[in-house]
């Protein structure tokens, strides 16, 4: 595990304590929802899984020793996320990350643009990307973290979120101005 | 579709992350290569389209509760908060018992070295005044939930202003305001509802420095926070949870 120390869980946490969680780490609730909606991409599921990781950061907040709350909490969300997933949809995880970035014909603003007006597309487009590409965009685009937060977050190491964007937003564009798989059959 | 740096440096461009003459670098470079021009272009349409998407999401207020109840299991509350609240009311007649009583917790006291940031009255202090409020007529001078009815009433009857705000919408309705006397000063209170219960806030000037909410102590079934923010020295009292407390108290700092 890298990144903050977990610390070690404990059973029950003094009000000072409490106080201490509410001032820092609940502020970024919003934060650790929308990593979660987007890494499961079902809303009841996000909810659960939120509310775990919300109740295992309280019980590792001994081991917060100060520094970014925001992505001490997000790393703890994303990795129960990745647990639930492994133990629920297991495929969803078995993507590809390593993927060479192969030349693409050029998107258009444009094109982009139109795509992209329509929210119900963009967020369909958001989901097809394997999980690993969807966190580093939102993490980057939506919650306007740092590549050291990413890298904090994802456990990837801070030389790679560069490149790992890179072929994130290439896939990101490529779904979003290619016709969804269904319609393009339909077409042929 | 050759070009390197369309699927490198371009991206730390964008987000800001290349230092100064990696940045100057790429910038010369871009003058040159219509490569990265276009697909510059076309990264900060995506970006556009990605913080205009309305895409984020906020936690839904019940996941929001559901998440404090479960805090609130994994708090443990002291001793002398699950002493019944009769027991209470009967030593509350008594100042002087309840002064007595050594009151939990605020790192320091006791010792020789005053903590700055102590508040400026005892727990026993607080919580009368708090239990007095509570007696039929006693709760406010001034009943209104109107700010703009609230604050002119302070006016003249203190030398200072304290801040009077409404947070209906937060689910902190105010109720009016009251003056009191604690520790021999006269302060400025605030009252605020939630739910079926009653917050004070008290208010008085101070020339201490700004401090964090804190919990100074919990006590006999009542909670309440401490803090100094520009100027004004708050201690709010309740028997609401310490996480009802705590947002009021947000609150009314920001
Ligand atoms: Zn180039
Ligand atoms: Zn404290």
């Amino acid at each position: 595990m890298s990144g903050f120390d977990q610390g070690r869980g404990s059973d029950l946490l003094d009000v000072h304590e409490r106080a201490r969680f509410e001032q820092l780490v609940l502020p970024h609730l919003d934060a650790a929802f929308n990593l979660a909606r987007w890494l499961l991409r079902r809303r009841e599921d996000s909810e659960d899984v939120t509310q775990e990781a919300m109740l295992r950061a309280y019980r590792f907040f001994r081991g917060f020793h100060g520094g970014d709350a925001r992505a001490w909490l997000l790393q703890i969300v994303r990795n129960t996320c990745y647990t639930w997933l492994e133990k629920n949809r297991p495929v969803e995880l078995m993507s590809e990350f390593d993927e060479e970035l192969h030349p693409q014909p050029s998107v258009s603003p444009e094109s982009l643009a139109i795509a992209g007006d329509n929210r119900e597309r963009l967020g369909r487009a958001l989901e097809t990307l394997p999980p690993r590409f969807r966190e580093v965009l939102v993490l980057r685009e939506l919650e306007g973290c740092s590549y050291k937060e990413i890298a904090t977050i994802t456990a990837i190491p801070i030389g790679t979120v560069m490149s790992a964007l890179a072929r994130a937003r290439q896939r990101l564009q490529r779904a979003l101005t290619q016709p969804p798989v269904e319609e393009a059959r339909r077409e042929l | 579709m050759s070009c390197d740096y369309t699927h490198t440096a371009l991206h730390g461009y964008l987000d800001g992350e290349l230092d100064a003459s990696r940045s100057e670098e790429f910038e010369r470079h871009l003058e040159g290569c219509r490569e990265c021009a276009k697909a510059l272009e076309t990264e900060e349409s995506l970006r556009s389209i990605l913080q205009r998407s309305g895409l984020c999401e906020s936690a839904p207020h019940s996941l929001r509760k559901k998440i404090r109840a479960e805090l609130d299991a994994a708090t443990s509350v002291p001793i002398a908060q699950r002493i019944p609240l009769w027991r209470w009311a009967a030593v509350a007649a008594s100042i002087v018992l309840v002064a007595a009583i050594s009151w939990y917790a605020w790192p320091g006291s006791g010792s020789g070295t005053r903590n700055p940031a102590a508040p400026p009255f005892t727990a026993a202090e607080l919580i009368d005044a708090h239990i007095r409020s509570l007696q039929p007529g006693h709760l406010t001078d001034v009943a209104s939930t109107d700010q703009h009815t609230v604050k002119p009433w302070f006016n003249g009857k203190l030398d200072f202003a304290p801040p009077v705000k409404d947070f209906a919408e937060d689910g902190f309705p105010l109720v009016g305001g009251r003056l009191d006397v604690l520790g021999g000063r006269n302060v400025a209170v605030l009252i605020y509802a939630r739910r079926k219960h009653f917050i004070n806030v008290f208010v008085l000037p101070t020339k201490e420095p700004d401090t964090p909410i804190h919990p100074p102590g919990l006590r006999q079934g009542y909670q309440w926070l401490h803090w100094r923010h520009q100027g004004m020295e708050y201690c709010a009292v309740s028997d609401v949870s310490v996480a009802d407390l705590h947002e009021l108290a947000q609150l009314i700092y920001q």
